[in-house]
């Protein structure tokens, strides 16, 4: 073998339509080994059958995605290539935990051996013997999560994989994470939570209604909602915007004596007003989150948009 | 933060092997205790059907009523009822509804997208899935026919009526009794590819089995009736049919060769359909 192996997924103008329904839209991105990717979209955006096509359980209408440079599905067996968490839900009930781990295991002729230690490295060594049917969610989601570790693959796919875990399991599942992309891995994890992918991620695809909206590092996204406003509470507050404006500065002025700068940074300001002798009674700098970097970014390409609260 | 690209090694893979399938296969089905439960209850009661009725009738051999004017004495047929409808019909159903539910049962839980996501050969699954449905109710075939066969043809031995496996028809009726058990567990498991939901799945293997025999009968019309001795349990009523009986099939019965021939229709059939239908559809 060829130590240039690397493994990445790459999806080259992606399309899916489902009759006059265009799912996912001629998409096009790279996902790298060594990060944990986050894969962000509203609901109905097109992530979870983008999952599904790298994995080859949908075909695309058009375009190719390849992993480690061939189709997942020319593969015979997959869990050594990919691990895949796609819904909690895809199990049988009636099972309990280790035959159902046990029939993936001998399918790819992995020893019966790793089921115990993945069960174990999920937290389910005590309930593997109980009917699925009878788990939580999050016990769900965790035995989901030991399936994509059986085979100790260099890719790994999660769709939305922090639904219904505790606070401790969200804490486990990005350590979880962390780990897997510093082994080398490439992590590729969906939501449609901002704040989830915020502690997650070091890189983000974004988007919307099937379409590319952002293909970036976490820094270079958060910095996209760069038009950062600083909030001024002054008794001069007249004064202090004729000088601001005179340095290129817009002023809205809300209230007599409260207003809402952009254009210059606090420091500047907090500077000038000093200079000038304008008395400040608040000064501070309002950096938008990336949540709302999220939605602004994906505002227009919602599927499903609530009407406005009453 | 680190970007080791490269420092992690490409997967090392043994050989797939097919049996790794069928064993992970074998996993599945006895791991879910409902299932392989109704195939060994179905046939402990096919048995005990067949020889109860038989059973019932040394009375009726013992003490029979002489034959109304005109007509022969009458002659028992152990064939008939040792190898009877109604115990071939609850095989039928039960091996039936296991190869459905083997398949639905993937479908309609999402298990069947876990298969595919860790077998992307889905040939290689649905293959594993058609040898051990077809394996093990072709057992529970083979165990109820000649079981029955043999058991009640002891029974009537002692009155002179019993048969032998090497008498005429009789191994070819052993044979078609059980064959048709794994048939209909092969399109059991068609109709559930094609539907992939357990109410539609299982409702239309009743019409097949049940309820079209009884709309594609009659002598009237000899198209309507070549359609019903073509249906898949027409066949095993042509094959458990004694020669040396007086009952026949009626106008345009079909021949044993034709029977045969059916029969291995509906299996290769069924299972082409399952199989091109796993492999094209999205899940």
């Amino acid at each position: 073998m060829t130590s240039s192996v690397v493994p990445v997924i790459e999806i080259e103008r992606l399309t899916k339509r489902y009759g006059a329904t265009t799912a996912v839209d001629q998409l096009t991105f790279t996902v790298r080994p060594g990060t944990v990717t986050g894969f962000l979209g509203p609901n109905g955006a097109g992530k979870s059958t983008t999952l599904r096509m790298i994995l080859g359980l949908d075909t695309p209408t058009a375009g190719t995605v390849t992993v480690d440079g061939v189709p997942f599905a020319s593969r015979p067996r997959g869990l050594r290539h990919v691990g895949a968490l796609l819904d909690a839900g895809d199990v049988h009930g009636g099972r309990s935990a280790r035959a159902h781990l046990s029939a993936l295991a001998r399918s790819n002729r992995i020893p019966d051996a790793r089921v115990d230690e993945v069960l174990a490295e999920v937290g389910l060594g005590k309930a593997a013997g109980r009917r699925i049917g009878g788990y939580s969610l999050g016990m769900k989601q965790r035995l989901g999560i030991a399936g994509a570790l059986l085979g100790d693959p260099p890719v790994l796919l999660f769709d939305e994989p922090l639904n219904g875990l505790d606070p401790e399991g969200v804490l486990w599942v990005r350590g979880l994470f962390r780990r897997l992309a510093d082994e080398g891995r490439t992590v590729f994890v969906s939501s449609h939570m901002m704040a989830e992918m915020e502690h997650t991620a070091d890189r983000l695809v974004v988007i919307g209604r099937g379409r590319l909206i952002a293909d970036e590092s976490l820094a270079e996204f958060a910095a996209r909602d760069a038009a950062t406003s600083v909030a001024v509470r002054s008794p001069e507050l007249a004064a202090l915007a004729e000088v601001l404006r005179s340095e290129g500065a817009e002023v809205q002025e809300v209230e007599p004596r409260f207003g809402i700068v952009t254009g210059l940074p606090a420091e500047r300001i907090g500077e000038l007003a000093l200079r000038h002798g304008v008395v400040l009674h608040e000064l501070a700098a309002r950096t938008s989150s990336l949540e709302s970097a999220f939605m602004s970014l994906t505002a227009d390409s919602v599927e499903y948009l609530a009407g406005e609260a009453r | 933060m680190s970007h080791p690209m490269n420092s992690f090694a490409p997967p090392v893979e043994p050989r797939a092997r097919f049996t790794d399938l069928l064993a992970a296969e074998w996993i599945k089905l006895r791991s879910l205790r409902s299932t392989y439960w109704v195939l060994a209850l179905a046939s402990l009661a096919a048995i005990a059907v067949n020889l109860n009725a038989v059973h019932t009738d040394l009375t009726y051999i013992d003490h029979a009523p002489p034959p109304p004017d005109g007509l022969p004495a009458y002659r028992y047929d152990p064939l008939f009822h040792g190898l009877g409808s109604i115990a071939g019909d609850l095989m039928a159903i039960a091996a039936g509804s296991l190869g459905a539910i083997t398949v639905f049962g993937e479908y309609t839980t999402g298990l069947i997208r876990t298969t595919f996501a860790a077998v992307p050969d889905r040939r290689g699954v649905i293959a594993a899935k058609v040898v051990l449905i077809g394996g093990i109710t072709a057992l529970a075939g083979a165990v109820v026919s000649t079981g029955s066969f043999f058991a009640t043809n002891a029974m009537l031995a002692s009155r002179h009526v019993g048969l032998s496996i090497t008498d005429e028809g009789c191994l070819r009726a052993v044979l078609g009794y059980a064959a048709i058990v794994p048939v209909c567990a092969l399109i059991g498991m068609a109709l559930g590819a094609v539907l992939r939901h357990a109410t539609a799945s299982i409702v239309s293997l009743v019409v097949l089995m049940f309820i079209m025999p009884l709309m594609f009968g009659g002598d009237r019309y000899r198209w309507l009736k070549e359609i019903g001795t073509h249906l898949p349990l027409s066949t095993v009523n042509r094959l458990t049919l004694n020669p040396n009986s007086s009952a026949t099939m009626g106008k345009y019965a079909p021949s044993v060769l034709d029977a045969w021939v059916t029969m291995g229709v509906w299996a290769i059939v069924a299972v082409a359909v399952t199989v091109v239908l796993v492999r094209r559809r999205d899940v």
